[in-house]
């Protein structure tokens, strides 16, 4: 069937720079984030670029000692602060999620562009820090260490505070717009499970950032007032800076992850065209995750010298985490069983993210057990766990995200085969570049070093070439979804044949997303009672 | 149902009536109080730290804030929290007058907080008990007493920012009322406040025992 973009829609009703800057819009305001967040993708993946270049060889090659700490710091802020952290809520979310709950906009517009603002705002100081000297406390910003170094600790400092405030507003945009402005008639257990996830996050989001607010700003002020409070010279304690940021900074994990597990509840069910299985298991496995992830933060610290006592119990409250997270994959698993699986892009993020972050989560819960974590602490062990839960996680599923809600946003299709090949090499890429990186780990190898013994010359070289092929894999992505967006096949309103609400919009929606009020008609996941319309073609089955 | 009812003018598109929205603002403030709490809580956390590490200090270090400046400020910041309710009621019957009268009110309690707040800082900073290394007096028994003053200015410090704030947007809803923006069909922005103004007393409350009344 041959699709039409609709005449008028949120992209062309209102023209010039203005309607965009201006814009209250939430689609138009993802779109913003969209850019500026990808941008900062880019950014930070040109930094790990170059670090897997310099650790080809045990030898400088690019930077010495100086320059890799700084180049390690700045991929480190500005994947978490600038791209992992607003990615999922601020893009997808803003623009997905009023749609799923058939609202015309968030609860508070003007906020919601405010917040892409302070964005803004902190984006600009963070590039500031970059270009007046840098930064090289690695992404944590430990004491003493953050209070003696000479780089621009205030400049990056204010950007992640000023971050904290925009990630504050969109949660609290984002709770109030779930709580009050769903369809009539929709309850909470007729919420997509996408809507849940970013429900949870929203909650972590408001909890937790204002610890780190205070924490950041109490460094400032040891640094340029000298409080004492961090410093041990003055009677201050720095393990207190780590417990602040880590009660802040692990519940900030499971912001990057768990919105990530909302979009991969979603490809699995529309991709297997079956009934999601235990519904209420994986919302409130959410929920359960966001809770727990405020329990766990003294497992960053079991070298800390904390005490023993409260090491045993992190160490114990951290396998609880696994529990609401195993809870999701056996559940996704179980969709799949017996569903007719179509092989779409997304869908083969979706298999990528399970295969990945299952391997992330059994390591993090080996690094959890405190006795193997002392052996593995600051290895590359770890630095391959967080890339497995992170990348192969968070950045799996956003990718599928996008893949998936891409011809809603543009109501044009990409090239399905560039698609599938983009997949595969970062499956492949990513696989090569950290695998090595646990067995490097286990055998002694330190991260943050620019340099390293001439045993782990093989695996480091393997690990960069497979850098490599992720950064070619992510270019194509970059060329054919922005190719796709000019010249793409329309895709009609419901490529996938997908039940939830945001496909009953045409593609692109309209500036007010719905003619009139929208009234709920079935389930998000009634795939037993109802059959999508529109679909873009014959589905395939395995 | 007459039309301008149907659609008020303060009623936004993306909601469906009046209550829904006003519904969302109130939500929206009560999260946005819970950060609030969180944040002091850091500073709170700091207090209860350093207080447990070192009791006497703190204990000795006390004796030199003025409990009856504390405690003026502490009446000052309730009966403010008294005009800020009393504003809302007069809204909701739809006295504007009145509603006036007790927002200046608020007003001019909050800026005699700010002022005893001076003279007390003044007092401190002319003395030399200051935050961290800029602390100079001698006199205070324990060990490292400047911390004690590090948190005291830190966590008054935040506190008489938000106050400041609190001026601010109350000053603001003086202007908004007395051009006739409020009705008692409409006077969300400064229930709003009111909740906010609440909270800031309440963290005084807390403030004022944990460093005027140790002992």
């Amino acid at each position: 069937m041959e699709h039409t973009i609709p005449e008028k829609h949120y992209l062309n009703e209102a023209t010039g720079w203005k309607s965009w800057l201006m814009t209250l819009d939430h689609k138009r305001i993802g779109i913003l984030y969209m850019i500026m967040v990808m941008f900062s993708f880019f950014l930070g993946g040109v930094f790990a670029l170059l670090l897997r270049w310099e650790l080809i060889s045990p030898d400088k090659i690019l930077m010495g000692p100086e320059m890799y700490n700084q180049a390690f710091s700045l991929h480190g802020i500005i994947m978490i602060f600038l791209f992992i952290i607003p990615s999922i809520p601020a893009i997808l979310g803003n623009f997905v999620m009023p749609l799923m709950i058939g609202a015309k906009d968030v609860a508070f517009p003007r906020l919601n562009l405010a917040s892409w603002y302070i964005y803004v705002i902190g984006f600009c100081f963070a590039v500031y820090a970059l270009f007046t000297g840098g930064i090289d406390t690695g992404w944590t910003f430990y004491t003493p260490y953050s209070n003696e170094t000479t780089t621009a600790v205030i400049p990056i400092l204010t950007a992640a505070f000023v971050l904290g405030f925009s990630s504050i507003f969109t949660g609290l945009n984002f709770i109030v717009t779930i709580h009050k402005l769903r369809a009539p008639g929709m309850t909470w257990f007729q919420l997509p499970l996408f809507v849940w996830a970013i429900y949870a996050t929203a909650l972590i989001q408001v909890l937790a950032t204002p610890v780190l607010g205070i924490t950041l700003a109490l460094l400032m002020l040891e640094r340029v007032v000298g409080i004492g409070i961090f410093d041990p010279a003055m009677g201050g304690d720095p393990v207190l800076f780590q417990h602040f940021f880590w009660f802040y900074s692990h519940p900030a994990v499971y912001i990057m992850i768990l919105p990530g597990m909302g979009i991969i509840s979603e490809l699995i069910a529309t991709f297997s065209h079956r009934r999601i299985f235990g519904y209420k298991f994986i919302a409130f496995s959410s929920l359960g995750i966001a809770f727990t992830g405020f329990l766990v933060w003294g497992h960053h610290m079991f070298v800390s010298g904390q005490s023993d006592l409260a090491a045993v119990i992190f160490s114990f409250l951290t396998f609880f985490v696994g529990i609401p997270s195993g809870i999701k994959i056996l559940n996704w698993m179980a969709t799949m069983y017996k569903g007719s699986i179509s092989l779409d892009t997304p869908m083969l993020w979706a298999l990528s993210f399970l295969i990945l972050f299952s391997i992330g989560g059994f390591t993090g819960i080996v690094l959890g057990t405190l006795s193997i974590d002392v052996h593995l602490h600051d290895t590359y062990f770890v630095v391959s766990h967080f890339h497995y839960v992170m990348v192969g996680g968070t950045v799996m599923a956003i990718f599928g995200g996008l893949h998936y809600w891409w011809p809603k946003i543009w109501g044009r299709m990409y090239n399905e085969t560039l698609a599938r090949i983009a997949v595969v090499l970062i499956f492949v890429g990513f696989n090569v570049t950290f695998f090595v990186q646990f067995i490097m780990g286990t055998q002694g190898m330190p991260r943050r070093y620019y340099t390293y013994l001439p045993q782990f010359q093989g695996m480091h070289g393997f690990s960069s070439i497979g850098a490599l092929i992720m950064g070619v894999g992510f270019l194509l992505i970059g060329i054919y979804l922005i190719h796709a967006i000019f010249k793409g096949k329309p895709a009609g309103p419901n490529p996938w044949r997908a039940l939830t609400m945001e496909w009953e919009t045409p593609s692109p929606p309209r500036a007010g997303n719905f003619e009139g009020a929208q009234r709920l008609t079935h389930g998000p996941y009634d795939y037993d009672k109802v059959v999508p319309e529109n679909a873009l073609k014959q589905y395939k089955t395995l | 149902m007459n039309q301008t009812t149907a659609h008020p003018a303060h009623l936004q598109h993306h909601f469906t009536d009046a209550h829904q929205q006003a519904e969302s603002a109130k939500l929206g403030l009560w999260i946005f109080l819970l950060t609030e709490v969180l944040l002091f809580g850091g500073l709170f956390c700091f207090y209860a730290i350093y207080r447990s590490w070192n009791p006497d200090m703190f204990h000795n270090a006390h004796a030199f804030l003025n409990v009856w400046m504390g405690a003026t400020n502490t009446v000052v910041l309730i009966v403010s929290s008294l005009t800020m309710a009393l504003a809302i009621r007069s809204m909701q019957l739809g006295r504007r007058k009145h509603t006036i009268v007790f927002l200046s009110g608020t007003v001019f309690l909050a800026c005699v907080f700010m002022v005893i707040k001076y003279f007390e800082y003044s007092h401190k900073i002319h003395l030399g008990q200051l935050p961290g290394k800029w602390y100079f007096f001698e006199g205070i028994a324990g060990t490292n007493p400047h911390i004690f003053f590090s948190a005291y200015f830190l966590m008054t410090g935040l506190h008489g920012f938000h106050v400041l704030g609190g001026i601010a947007v109350i000053t603001w809803l003086i202007i908004k009322t007395s051009r006739g923006s409020f009705s008692p069909e409409y006077y969300t922005p400064i229930e709003m406040t009111g909740l906010y103004w609440h909270l800031v007393d309440l963290i005084w409350i807390f403030l004022f025992p944990l460093f005027y009344l140790i002992g």
